[in-house]
């Protein structure tokens, strides 16, 4: 059994809006330093082969479902 | 072939919301559409609800919330597509048959590579997105569209270059993206721009007539060979004046802004 988790993250130069949204609304609640807010989708999951195997079916899943490469990278973890 | 006779595919999954308004707009103009479920042309269902997408002359993708927008909107559903039926929609597509998607329609169109198809019928991947709103929000609210095709568009040949029709948009992803910074320029040179949104004095639009934010105030394009529309405002949801805010007021065509969309298309097949 492996265990995977795969993040989805915006492109450098794709704006965010949630993100913005979010760090805004963390500044009028009153969070100080605030620098920066990104929203990132994760997908965790556990597959029943192996670590090899389960990455390389994690990166199949992202190219035909879960990114669209137009504005996403995507990272496969093996926990 | 006379109106009665085109077959329109109204295709939905579990999700989709606009299958009705949809139906409705192609009965309208003559039309025999039908409300066909994915698993009707996949064949998980019995005999007689099987349905063979090559039978019909209109592909239809209604708006909604398909597969509840899971992992991107229009995503799902589109990936289920392209793993049962994948080549016989192309060959629909190649053999120039219409295909109009709306709202999450156009999405799922973005997300199966038919649009905007520069390089390919279909591609691979998908190679733009439909993305979030600038706002960040659901937007829903009436928008000024002003015909910009000048003439490779079968859904917008009755309707005149520069006409502006008043179309409701209500999405929460309709920011059209591409990572080519000529993207514009080249669905310009094509001309697939069919939409764009203006303001109030017709000119540039911007929030809220934009409601997303997408470049060059792009509301709806279509494939280099004109025959796939994709839109994020509704022309089904104006099919008569009385869905019109303002009808009551001076409206003064008995007909809707989005019902010649609809005779656009049935007039090119007759």
């Amino acid at each position: 059994m492996a265990r995977i988790e795969i993040r989805i993250e915006l492109k450098k130069g794709v704006a965010d809006p949630e993100g913005k949204n979010t760090m805004k609304t963390l500044e009028s609640l009153g969070f100080e330093g605030v620098k920066s807010v990104s929203s990132v989708k994760v997908f965790d999951m556990e597959l029943d082969m192996s670590e090899e195997d389960a990455k390389k079916a994690g990166e199949e899943m992202c190219r035909k479902l879960l990114a669209n490469p137009v504005i996403q990278n995507y990272k496969v973890i093996v926990r | 072939m006379k109106a009665g006779d085109v077959k329109v595919c109204v295709l939905r999954i579990e999700g989709t919301n606009c299958e009705d308004e949809m139906y409705q707009a192609f009965k309208m103009v003559g039309a025999d559409p039908e409300k066909v479920h994915l698993k009707q042309l996949t064949g998980q269902v019995s005999d007689s609800l099987k349905r063979d997408i090559e039978d019909y002359d209109i592909l239809a993708f209604p708006g909604g919330f398909s597969a509840g927008d899971y992992v991107r909107a229009g995503a799902i559903f589109a990936a289920r597509i392209r793993s049962a039926i994948g080549p016989q929609i192309r060959k629909f597509v190649e053999s120039e048959k219409p295909v109009l998607g709306v709202c999450n329609g156009f999405q799922i169109l973005v997300e199966l590579g038919l649009l905007p198809g520069l390089d390919d019928v279909m591609s691979n991947e998908p190679t733009a997105a439909l993305y979030t709103n600038d706002s960040a929000r659901f937007e829903c609210r009436p928008t000024l569209l002003r015909n910009d095709n000048r003439g490779k568009c079968i859904f917008t040949s009755e309707v005149p270059k520069g006409k502006v029709l008043m179309i409701p948009s209500a999405h929460a992803e309709g920011k059209l993206l591409s990572m080519d910074p000529k993207f514009v320029d080249r669905l310009e040179e094509n001309d697939q721009i069919v939409f764009r949104y203006v303001g109030e004095d017709g000119k540039d639009a911007q929030y809220p007539w934009n409601p997303n934010g997408s470049p060059s105030d792009i509301a709806g394009i279509c494939n280099p060979a004109g025959n796939v529309l994709g839109m994020m405002p509704h022309p089904e949801r104006v099919l008569t004046r009385f869905t019109h805010p303002d009808w009551t007021r001076g409206y003064e065509s008995e007909e809707g802004d989005g019902l010649v969309v609809f005779r656009s298309v049935m007039k090119k097949l007759l």
